[in-house]
């Protein structure tokens, strides 16, 4: 045993009361008789600790700003009254500190005595104990007696220790959020987590309610957590010095004894965690200070919804099957793989090489993905490998690369501090990217203005605290007549840059669009019957952004899943060029990207036309690198896109198809399409943590692994690469990499790594992008934002600083044609899509876990108009029904859409919104219109054709027998 | 015509001032006389209310306190002449209580009517003002330091030093706030003012205004004086009508608007920066500094915060000149301060007077001793936070530092007198009771402390572990003062000790058999 050997503990991060100051002046001061030099504006406890002093504290931590309400951080300053609290007080030049005498202690002690006097004694059956600043603080002060005695009035007990009479102060513990309690008993009314609820997430669910000895903690209006407007990202909790709002889990197992750190696998924000555990158990996921995307914070899904990994439903053994009706046989891995192989090679050999593909994940690791698509090109040896970045931001890939020259966002989510006018377009970041959405409404709490382009009143539009200057509440799918519409106004009211363009862009481009933009059908006033906005608000707001300082864009799906995607991302390039507003900064592009490493599947090469580090498959340079580093020759012809390989699957020509960790059959449009293609294959291997809705048209199932299990790396939507580290054993027994190098081995194409730190360095040494990433400095770093390489050996935050990637910039002509998909007498609403706070995407892990608590269903909103003349009320059961499918819903009167819009999310698969979805897509990347469907909506007392089919394929196809065939329970 | 004056003091209401009034126009419509009423403000005598005062030749003669049973006889018997009536106190400027008083803030205080803008003039107003229009800010910051004004609110930190802070600083925004949350027990002298010379604190807010070139201002007035807020408001109407207040106040290049801001019956939001909180929408809690107001105040923004007292005070500086007001006081402690005398007293009202004025002649000369009668026996002076003055401590000039060496404070000027019937012990479980009760919550020793103050003093009360128990109140008492955030927590042991130290006797009495004492209730 080597005793050297660092052990793992628990990570604690250094705790410096106060938030750093910012400033570039310097003050040199003396705590304790020890020099320090430190930004102007530091507190004096803030410069304490970074001395190794540990002034006392309760009230003060440095996620928030200073309070000074505890009073336990008491000091004395030469020459100056009185006891000033250090976490209030700011350093100044030449001053003298004393942190600690005789005075100091007896008033910390005395203001200790008050705290134990209204708090219980159950520290050692405490879920808090190992894990309570309060313990710490009267251990620190020397607490030995409370003079006061126990008889007093209290909030502690719920009976009168005289006469057993009924406490009034004493509130009962709240149970109802399913995560955590809160227990009022427990409180010292830091106040810390309504700062926290306040500063860090910016919803304002709790106050202090009461005055003086009655102040207390409240949810809402005095609510139980659940029902009031709590989002439970854990904020508080995680504030909390005492037990009174603690995990239940910690409840449950007690305090963890090593912690690792992690990054969360749902949305594209990719917040770093400590995943806190005893042993191989997670006993809770604290969000880590040092994180880059998410600086400490999380959401409800991230902190809590980890609980599916140990679902009952997780599939755990491989599984196989002849034909989709059959019940599933529980197999080896061996047996499994070998069979997937044989399929495969027998169908490449009937119906050519061409014949079969795969879908990478966006959920896996970037060194999974990685590998699935060499097993795909060098082990199928064609290119047909798409992604499920298709249905979301390929137009933002193409949009990007055609106007800057990469295919990413230009920022880091920092920038956003720096942003004076934030538009966001088509996204809700509130729901989709809740930590980010923190940030940035704490932009503008401190003073940014805000631009919402959305059909859908969300909530970032007008919530606590915020609200936008303005909304441009478009009709669906005319996202590029509005942009086109401000860029209009920016180039005929002399608002563009020309210094920037200038310099920074294509001369011959530029006159072009300033020309076609010019042009009078682009105006506001032409196009507001085409878009319903005032033209009056469309000039404001383009003025706005052309000349209120740093303005910055963020955007979602609502910009890309449209026919018109890839030209919208254009748009708004263009503007972001036109105004100046790219490379520093506060400024950029920004797609919010949906899947936890959506960023990474495309820069690992997932798309049929582009290699690892979008480099064309035509490109024979690029070709050669990987044909030399896999030692085979590659196919230079662009493989299938997903829509492609459906069109193939049902034509017959394509018959074999590999998915790892996507449930095509829930998310992609059209279900059933989808269905019909998936269900004309010979071999469809799906490699998933559970039976999912495409599983039903498999014929094997190989168990993967949650992101606890794996060891890689995630790229978020900052194009920041994070390290995955692996807190427990595969649950299944295999790394997902190792099996997708069986697979490839089986089929012929032998494929070995030792370990996923030496895929990484393969990915290294063939990307550019990628060319300094290594585990080594990743661990040493934190964590690295790409390009990566020698000129940037530390990452690049803000992309084209100095030049654009491809060297100048490109001002694209973006015409708006209207998309096909349009409302008539028989489907006169137009329904588009999207998501809630408390799911993910098709929420196979968020169904699998306590969030569904906030959202058991899938709900249609409808206006409130619409519903009436439809004699439609909250509550009742609606069916949906556009061209292709039909399907049931509850509905939801709700002003938030226009009249004449309908909305609803997709994560619930007997919803089935997909059944109703078109094949409409982008002119450049055929990512589905999903967000513009022409439909009707009628009362309805049953369900649809489909949802009866779903109901009996979800029993039938998913049967796992034993090796004799018995009847379905 | 003859003119009567009937005070529309809230505290003359109080006695049915309005009922007077209305009796005294019936009555002279009866009698076929012409006679104009106006409603004026109080002359502070408030034992003489309603105070009926009569313009004559030989000036105003003033008849009270008046019933509406006296109106009749008093109406026959001469009234409307100033003839004489056993009611009568001759000329109201001769009454020894007022005579002997230097009126320079409430100069005009139940003299004029109070929003009546030409009165006002009349009587001096706006002089100040227009002197300050035709000086530099900086020179106006200069008058004010001259006079030696101290903040009347009860801290006494030099005006002119905070106006000057905020006149240095460059933002894009300025205000004026005036504290008129006045809520100290038995002081009423924002509220005297406001209803009775209103103009006056708009004028003393105005020429802050143009001195730290604020535009816009707020008076925040406790709900508990509706008829202050009115006054204040149809004041602010009136000035802006006038152009005293709004664009280019009187063609200067100086614009200042002011409105009133209701509190809800919070005692801490007196305190100024839960004001601030309170004005902004928030929660009344304290917020700590620095900060200080002056440069992060009113919704972030440098801001000028005063008292009523401290604004009304500057027109007359303005208009006669710092050396003018510095000449009336003592020590640091320059001008007059509005006192206010209550509680178990004979002839309870205002005394305007210089510093260096004692407690004694204060109750003795102008109060005229107890209400009962029976001797003194303490004096609360600076209101609930203000300490127990015993006898021996009752000939102590008014003034900051010297009150400070006696562990007092003269605060807000309001004094409260008890007899010998007094408990002292009682009344420092009141202090902290008080405290309990109004605490914001923000900090520790003011939140929890103060209960068990109280605890502790109950205890002691009842001699349980008395001698334990004192010196646990003595150690509260030092956690709250060096602990505190605000001079609310920070402020309380100043009675509580002052009852401990000044009237020990009564903290060790045995304590009452409980069955008795329930017996005897």
């Amino acid at each position: 045993m080597n005793k050297h050997v660092k052990p793992m503990t628990l990570i604690k991060e250094t705790d410096f009361g106060t938030p750093d100051s910012t400033s570039n002046l310097m003050v040199t001061l003396e705590i304790d008789g020890q020099q320090i030099t430190v930004p102007e504006g530091t507190s004096i406890m803030n410069a304490a600790m970074q001395l190794g002093i540990q002034i006392p504290k309760l009230c003060a931590t440095d996620s928030l700003d200073p309070f000074g309400s505890c009073r336990l951080c008491l000091c004395e300053v030469e020459g100056r009254r009185g006891t000033p609290a250090s976490c209030t007080t700011p350093v100044a030049a030449g001053i003298k500190v004393s942190t600690q005498n005789e005075r100091l202690a007896k008033l910390r002690k005395g203001v200790m005595e008050l705290y134990i006097s209204d708090h219980p004694l159950d520290c050692l059956t405490c879920a808090a104990n190992g894990d309570c600043e309060l313990q710490d603080m009267a251990g620190a002060v020397g607490l030995r007696e409370v003079r006061y005695g126990y008889d007093g009035e209290n909030h502690v007990f719920a009976k009168s220790q005289h006469d057993g009479s009924v406490n009034g102060r004493f509130k009962t513990k709240d149970e109802s959020n399913p995560y955590f309690t809160f227990d009022p008993s427990k409180c010292i009314v830091c106040s810390r987590c309504v700062r926290a609820c306040e500063e860090v997430q910016g919803t304002f669910a709790l106050t202090i309610d009461g005055r003086g000895f009655e102040s207390h903690v409240s949810a809402s209006m005095d609510e139980k957590f659940l029902e009031s407007e709590c989002v439970s990202c854990g904020a508080c909790v995680q504030a909390c010095p005492t037990a009174t709002l603690v995990e239940k889990t910690i409840i449950a197992k007690g305090q963890p004894e090593h912690s690792l750190v992690t990054t969360c696998a749902y949305c594209g924000v990719g917040c770093s965690f400590k995943a806190e555990m005893q042993g191989e158990d997670v006993v809770r996921m604290v969000p880590y200070k040092d994180g880059g995307a998410n600086e400490g914070h999380s959401c409800v899904k991230g902190r809590f919804a980890f609980g599916y990994a140990t679902h009952k439903e997780r599939v755990l053994t491989p599984m196989i099957r002849e034909k989709i009706t059959d019940p599933w046989q529980a197999v080896s891995f061996d047996e499994a793989i070998k069979f997937a192989a044989d399929r495969f090679k027998a169908t490449q050999a009937k119906y050519g090489v061409g014949s079969i593909g795969g879908i990478t994940s966006s959920r896996t690791t970037n060194e999974e993905v990685y590998v699935v698509q060499r097993l795909i090109r060098a082990g199928f040896n064609n290119n047909n490998i798409d992604t499920c970045a298709r249905v979301c931001h390929s137009p933002t890939g193409y949009g990007l690369k055609q106007t800057f020259g990469e295919s990413a966002g230009t920022q880091d989510f920092k920038s956003v501090d720096k942003a004076d006018v934030i538009l966001v377009i088509g996204a809700n970041p509130t729901d989709g990217h809740p930590v980010f959405a923190s940030r940035m409404k704490r932009r503008i709490r401190e003073g940014a203005k805000l631009i919402v382009i959305d059909p859908r009143r969300t909530d970032i539009v007008r919530s606590p605290h915020i609200e936008a200057s303005y909304h441009l509440q478009l009709q669906p799918s005319t996202n590029v007549a509005i942009m086109n519409a401000i860029g209009h106004v920016i180039a005929t009211e002399n608002l563009i840059d020309r210094k920037f363009v200038n310099r920074r862009c294509e001369k011959g481009d530029f006159f072009r669009w300033e020309e076609f933009i010019k042009q009078p059908q682009h105006s506001p006033e032409a196009l507001e019957p085409i878009t319903g906005v005032p033209a009056q608000q469309v000039r404001e707001a383009a003025r706005l952004f052309a000349t209120g300082g740093n303005g910055a864009i963020y955007y979602g799906l609502g910009v890309t899943e449209h026919s018109q995607g890839s030209t919208m991302v254009m748009a708004m390039a263009n503007i972001a060029m036109a105004t100046g507003n790219i490379g520093r900064e506060g400024v950029g592009v920004n797609p919010l990207r949906g899947q936890n490493n959506v960023q990474g599947s495309c820069d690992m090469g997932s798309f049929p036309h582009e290699l690892p580090g979008y480099r064309h498959v035509s490109n024979n340079e690029a070709r050669a690198v990987f044909e030399k580093e896999w030692n085979i020759k590659l196919d230079n012809e662009p493989g299938l896109r997903i829509p492609n390989m459906f069109d193939a699957a049902s034509d017959g020509s394509f018959r074999g198809l590999f998915i790892h960790g996507e449930d095509i059959a829930q998310s992609d449009p059209n279900t059933h399409h989808v269905e019909h293609a998936l269900s004309s294959m010979d071999i469809v291997v799906v490699q998933d943590l559970f039976l999912n809705e495409t599983a039903a048209f498999a014929h094997v199932f190989l168990p993967g692994t949650s992101f606890l299990e794996k060891d890689g790396t995630f790229t978020n939507a900052e194009r920041r690469i994070n390290r995955v580290r692996k807190v427990m054993r595969e649950k299944q027994g295999m790394a997902e990499w190792d099996i997708v190098c069986r697979l490839a081995t089986a089929i012929g194409y032998p494929m070995h790594y030792n370990s996923a730190a030496e895929i990484m360095d393969e990915i290294a040494r063939v990307t550019p992008t990628f060319a300094g990433v290594s585990f080594d400095r990743l661990d040493e770093l934190g964590s690295i934002q790409w390009p990566c390489d020698d000129a940037h050996p530390t990452g690049t935050p803000t992309m084209h600083t100095e030049d654009f990637t491809r060297g100048k910039g490109r001002f694209m002509l973006t015409d708006f044609v209207a998309t096909a998909e349009r409302a008539n007498r028989n489907f006169p609403l137009i329904l588009t899509t999207g998501r809630i706070l408390a799911h993910y995407n098709v929420g196979a892990q968020t169904r699998r876990t306590d969030n569904v608590a906030w959202h058991p269903e899938d709900l249609l909103e409808i206006h409130p108009s619409d519903a009436e003349m439809r004699g439609i009320k909250t509550g009742q059961k609606v069916s949906l029904a556009s061209r292709v499918g039909a399907t049931t819903l509850t509905a939801k009167v709700s002003d938030r859409m226009p009249p004449g819009v309908v909305y609803t999310t997709f994560h619930h698969p007997v919803t089935g919104a997909n059944v109703i979805t078109t094949e409409n897509s982008d002119w450049a990347t055929n990512c589905p219109e999903y967000k513009v469907t022409a439909v009707q909506v009628t009362t309805s007392n049953h369900q649809s054709e489909w949802q009866a089919e779903w109901e009996t394929r979800e029993v039938e196809n998913k049967r796992i027998g034993t090796k004799k065939l018995e009847p379905a329970e | 015509m003859i003119t009567v004056y009937v005070p529309r003091d809230a505290a003359a209401l109080s006695v049915g001032a309005d009922e007077v009034a209305a009796a005294i126009a019936a009555e002279a419509k009866k009698q076929n006389k012409q006679v104009k009423i106006v409603r004026n403000g109080s002359r502070g005598m408030l034992f003489l209310e309603p105070l009926v005062e009569v313009e004559t030749a030989k000036g105003r003669v003033a008849y009270g306190p008046v019933a509406v049973s006296d109106v009749a006889d008093l109406m026959k018997g001469g009234l409307l002449d100033g003839k004489a009536h056993k009611l009568s106190h001759g000329l109201t400027e001769e009454i020894p209580y007022f005579k002997n008083q230097e009126r320079l803030t409430f100069a005009r205080c139940g003299i004029t009517d109070p929003l009546s803008i030409d009165d006002y003039r009349a009587h001096g107003g706006f002089q100040g003002l227009t002197n300050a229009i035709a000086m530099k800010p900086i020179d106006i910051v200069t008058e004010v330091t001259t006079s030696g004004l101290r903040g009347r609110g009860g801290a006494g930190f030099p005006t002119g030093i905070k106006w000057k802070t905020v006149h240095d600083l460059k933002a894009d925004q300025k205000y004026i706030a005036c504290n008129a949350d006045e809520g100290d027990s038995g002081t009423f002298a924002d509220r005297m003012l406001m209803e009775g010379d209103p103009f006056c604190l708009i004028e003393g807010m105005t020429i802050a205004a143009i001195a730290g070139a604020a535009t816009k201002g707020y008076i925040y007035i406790r709900s508990e004086y509706p008829h202050a807020i009115n006054v204040m408001k149809e004041a602010i109407e009136i000035a802006r009508k006038a152009n005293w207040l709004g664009d280019n106040i009187q063609g200067s290049p100086y614009s200042f608007d002011l409105y009133v801001r209701r509190g809800a019956g919070a005692y801490i939001c007196g305190e100024e920066t839960s004001m601030l909180e309170s004005i902004e929408g928030k929660r009344g809690i304290v917020r700590f500094k620095p900060p200080i107001p002056a440069i992060e105040g009113l919704f972030g923004k440098p801001t000028i915060i005063n008292n009523v007292m401290s604004f009304a005070a500057v027109p007359i500086i303005l208009d006669k000149g710092g050396e003018f007001y510095k000449n009336y006081g003592v020590g640091r402690s320059r001008g007059t301060l509005a006192f206010q005398i209550a509680g178990n007293i004979k002839q309870g009202g205002l005394v305007e007077k210089a510093f260096g004025v004692t407690t004694r002649q204060l109750i003795e000369d102008w109060g005229g001793g107890t209400a009962t009668g029976r001797p003194v026996r303490a004096v609360q002076v600076g209101g609930p936070l203000g300490a127990y003055l015993p006898q021996s401590k009752l000939d102590v000039p008014m003034d900051y530092e010297e009150f400070a060496k006696v562990d007092a404070m003269v605060g807000h000027g309001g004094l409260v007198v008890f007899d010998d019937t007094i408990d002292m012990a009682k009344m420092a479980r009141f202090a902290m009771e008080f405290c309990a009760i109004e605490s914001c919550g923000k900090c520790t020793p003011c939140r929890i402390g103060s209960t068990r103050g109280i605890e502790v003093i109950d205890k002691i009360i009842g001699d349980d572990n008395r001698a334990k128990n004192l010196v646990l109140l003595e150690d509260l008492c030092v956690t709250m003062t060096d602990g505190s955030l605000c001079a609310m927590g920070g402020l309380t042991p100043m009675p509580v000790m002052s009852a401990v130290r000044g009237f020990p006797e009564d903290f060790q009495r045995p304590a009452k058999n409980k069955f008795l004492a329930d017996a005897a209730e």
